[in-house]
């Protein structure tokens, strides 16, 4: 019997990597804390997570529409996010030099993502944990 | 895995923010400094900060044709500007730097403002470094699995 790496491991390795994603574009929003006219952003992870498992049944990691021959594909080194996917925050602060960070908030997002990425790391670890001890029949 | 980009992002932010607090000393250490023209006198020294937009040729040529701001990838110190602020004319006949109609230029530099920019900086370096922290956690848990 085969072991299908896909489906043993599950949904967990796509969500730790939104989780990376999304640990990048809050601390981008953190380090622009103080730039003028800087728009915070941030990822609807629901709605990518579940195209990501949409894509994952034809094949390929993300499904992309081109609705016109000129698109360009989105290559698998450009990372796994489209640019639509990324949002703009809505202010609830908004200060008059076009800033809309809010650095609390984002800190507390950063924090949460990042007890989020050690949830998924642990059930990804207790995937492969079971395939191991699998493999040694223990 | 772009963990690695947390590190440049929150680096970058933690130079930009020393840049400011660099500004931030300079400005209150020469906050007296007299002058008897106003070409010579200190003027404030402000940082400008701007987004840096790395890849925006290679990701988001979608993003580009709505207009929308391009993904960055961190801040940086865009210049250093000199503040516009009048500068701090008083009159001092005995003082040595007088001018001939008994004025002594000083910079235009606001010790409250100052310091409230100080305080706004140290904070915002400190966010970098929790995220750099926490980004640092994330890598060794994930160099962890399997084990």
């Amino acid at each position: 019997m085969a072991i299908s790496f896909d489906k043993a491991l599950g949904i967990h390795q796509q969500a730790l990597q939104l989780r990376v994603d999304r640990a990048e574009v809050l601390a981008n929003n953190l380090a622009n804390a103080d730039t003028p006219g800087y728009k915070a952003r941030d990822l609807d992870f629901q709605a990518i997570l579940g195209q990501q498992i949409a894509g994952q049944g034809q094949g390929q990691s993300l499904a992309m529409q081109t609705t016109n021959g000129k698109h360009l594909p989105l290559s698998s080194e450009a990372g796994m996010l489209a640019s639509d996917a990324l949002m703009y925050r809505t202010p609830s602060q908004p200060s008059i030099d076009g800033n809309t960070v809010d650095s609390q908030e984002e800190l507390a997002e950063f924090m949460k993502n990042a007890m989020d990425y050690q949830a998924s790391f642990r059930f990804l670890n207790g995937r492969f944990k079971g395939m191991l001890s699998a493999i040694k029949g223990e | 895995m772009s963990l690695n980009k947390i590190f440049d992002i929150a680096g970058s932010g933690m130079a930009a923010q020393s840049i400011r607090l660099n500004a931030t000393a300079s400005n209150i250490a020469n906050a007296d400094s007299a002058s008897s023209s106003t070409d010579d006198v200190y003027r404030a020294r402000k940082p400008v900060f701007a987004a840096i937009q790395h890849d925006a040729m290679m990701k988001n040529w979608s993003a580009m044709s709505m207009g929308e701001q391009p993904e960055s990838q961190g801040v940086q110190v865009k210049g250093i500007i000199e503040s516009d602020a009048p500068l701090d004319m008083r009159f001092q006949p005995d003082h040595p730097l007088a001018d001939e109609r008994g004025y002594v230029m000083y910079p235009n530099v606001n010790v409250v403002e100052e310091m409230a920019d100080m305080l706004s900086a140290s904070r915002s370096f400190q966010t970098n470094v929790d995220v750099m922290d926490a980004a640092k956690t994330m890598m060794q848990r994930l160099l962890t699995l399997g084990q």
